[in-house]
């Protein structure tokens, strides 16, 4: 059926397939400004740095070892702590909300949905910068806080693992709620009503009828959070200290700062790595969502 | 039941109130005299006067709608044909394509950042206006493509194919069927194209020279380097700005309906 319709949409443009070299130039661009560049980190990664910051060919492994030095690791573990943390704070704070918006009357949807995705459409470094203005040493929650006589001293709220983590989740919570919306708007309300009708206490439906059969959703809304979250460079930049560096910016010092392009080059590469790891993840559980439970 | 939706209506309220509260903060704030404090000193209009006077602040806008312009016109130009030229090739190629590029939407992008600043460095290309441009096409491309084949899909073939009945060569079908049917969905794609080049921070960053300055690194740089409350007035500018591209992408896409 498909196959067909696309099929004949192309009949006029098939004849003889003068038309596929259109393509020819946006995949030569391609090639040249994105995989060759791709290429280069991956060649890069093996080399060795020359003593003022240059690139030296000689084939070694030393840059992948080297991250496996405890300063590395432990940059790549909370990297990898952060995004799941983002992840899970992001199904707690979306579940409910995407629940609510396919419940709610169908003329009111759309609206809701763009309500969700219009922050997402400001400049991220500006919605980064207003967490800024949040949490500041003298910034409006320690105003808030100390005028109500709550605390005696403003707390360090900027400049922390927990600034990083409130910002990542604001600037990736509509990734979550999109597909969990699909999801629960597929979901036949039949069935939760059917359990609720069995004695099942609102946990077990939650656990036993909602989360799997929204899991296609859920896995969708985790990856395309989880993404974002662990290749971030300006959350972690402006909202976090020292201590508190992803790999996007031991990258960047790497890069820019230290001028180690061949390490830089490897973390850069075990960043993908993850990311390719979350991608597959996403596809597989694309495939199994066409199955069996549709709404009829 | 009854208990539970007002349950899930309370904490929908308050994930609302966590999306849309920062940026009021920051646009109320924005108009506070006072400097660097949160006390209310009165309202004033004086930082965003302020930012008018600002000549690196001016150059910089300039500097992104220059880049913004020419990487639109590229990456819609380029995107285009390739989703066209995709309409002629065999299933499974057009599956790997599709595959492919969605690669660069989903790559860090400080990775993307890095991999074009070794390149432009290797070939020896100087950092400025000219590489900044060449990456914003980058990212730009597959985004472009990827709207206009999900339009071409939606196409009812009958029209084309009436076109041919009537003895349409495939370039007048392309110049006067198909090409008006996908004309809403080109202008949304080149809004798209020209916000996300606008808003773009790391791939500029990586692949701008001192000279190429851009909206978003002057404001990174105006973050980084001690408070101003100007700031303050430009983001809620920027604010505005993109709230009113959606607004008309919107309208752009009721009209495609």
């Amino acid at each position: 059926m498909l196959g067909h319709r696309t099929a004949s949409v192309t009949v006029t443009l098939r004849n003889s397939c003068r038309a596929c070299w259109l393509a020819v130039p946006g995949l030569v661009w391609m090639a040249l400004f994105f995989l060759v560049p791709l290429g280069l980190v991956f060649a890069v990664s093996f080399a060795s740095r020359g003593t003022y910051g240059g690139i030296v060919w000689e084939f070694t492994t030393a840059n992948y070892v080297d991250l496996l030095h405890p300063l590395y690791g432990k940059i790549l573990s909370h990297s990898l702590w952060y995004a799941m943390l983002t992840t899970a704070c992001c199904f707690v704070l979306g579940f409910p909300l995407a629940y609510m918006i396919a419940r709610s009357p169908a003329r009111w949807q759309p609206v809701l949905l763009l309500l969700v995705m219009l922050p997402f459409w400001t400049n991220f470094l500006v919605r980064t910068y207003a967490w800024m203005i949040l949490l500041r040493h003298d910034g409006l929650i320690n105003h808030v806080l100390v005028s109500l006589g709550l605390v005696a001293t403003p707390l360090e709220l900027l400049y922390t693992p927990t600034a990083v983590v409130i910002g990542l989740v604001y600037g990736y919570l509509p990734f979550m709620v999109l597909p969990l919306y699909v999801a629960v708007e597929r979901l036949d309300p039949l069935l939760v009503e059917a359990a609720y009708d069995l004695y099942a206490s609102r946990w077990a439906v939650f656990t036993r009828v909602v989360v799997p059969l929204t899991m296609p959703g859920i896995v969708g809304g985790c990856v395309l959070v989880f993404i974002p979250s662990i290749g971030s460079f300006i959350t972690p930049d402006l909202l976090g200290g020292a201590r508190s560096m992803m790999i996007g910016n031991l990258i960047q010092h790497e890069y820019l700062v230290a001028r180690d392009w061949p390490l830089g080059s490897a973390v850069s590469f075990v960043l993908m790595a993850v990311v390719m790891a979350a991608v597959v993840l996403y596809y597989r559980q694309g495939d199994r969502s066409a199955g069996p439970v549709e709404r009829r | 039941m009854r208990r539970k939706a007002v349950g899930l209506r309370a904490v929908s309220l308050l994930v609302m109130l966590f999306l849309y509260g920062p940026i009021l903060v920051l646009i109320l704030y924005s108009f506070n005299a006072a400097h660097l404090s949160m006390a209310w000193r009165g309202t004033t209009l004086k930082w965003y006067a302020a930012l008018i006077h600002d000549e690196a602040l001016l150059a910089a806008t300039a500097n992104s709608l220059v880049i913004a312009v020419v990487s639109t016109i590229g990456a819609t130009g380029l995107g285009g044909l390739f989703a066209f030229g995709m309409e002629g090739m065999s299933r499974s190629r057009q599956q790997l394509l599709e595959g492919s590029l969605v690669l660069p939407l989903v790559i860090p992008e400080v990775m993307m950042g890095v991999a074009l600043m070794l390149f432009f460095v290797m070939i020896k290309l100087p950092l400025g206006l000219t590489t900044v441009i060449l990456g914003h096409i980058v990212f730009n491309l597959p985004l472009v493509t990827i709207m206009i084949r999900t339009r071409l899909r939606k196409l009812d073939p009958a029209l084309p194919e009436a076109a041919a009945d009537l003895g349409a060569d495939a370039w007048h079908t392309f110049r006067y069927v198909t090409f008006p049917l996908l004309r809403p969905a080109i202008w949304g794609a080149i809004l798209v194209a020209f916000t996300v080049s606008l808003d773009d921070f790391l791939v500029t960053f990586f692949t701008a020279g001192p000279g190429a300055t851009t909206l978003p690194l002057k404001v990174y740089s105006m973050i980084k380097s001690g408070v101003t409350p100007e700031i303050n007035a430009l983001s809620a500018l920027l604010v505005l700005v993109s709230m009113g591209c959606v607004a008309l992408s919107l309208q752009l896409q009721r009209r495609e309906v």
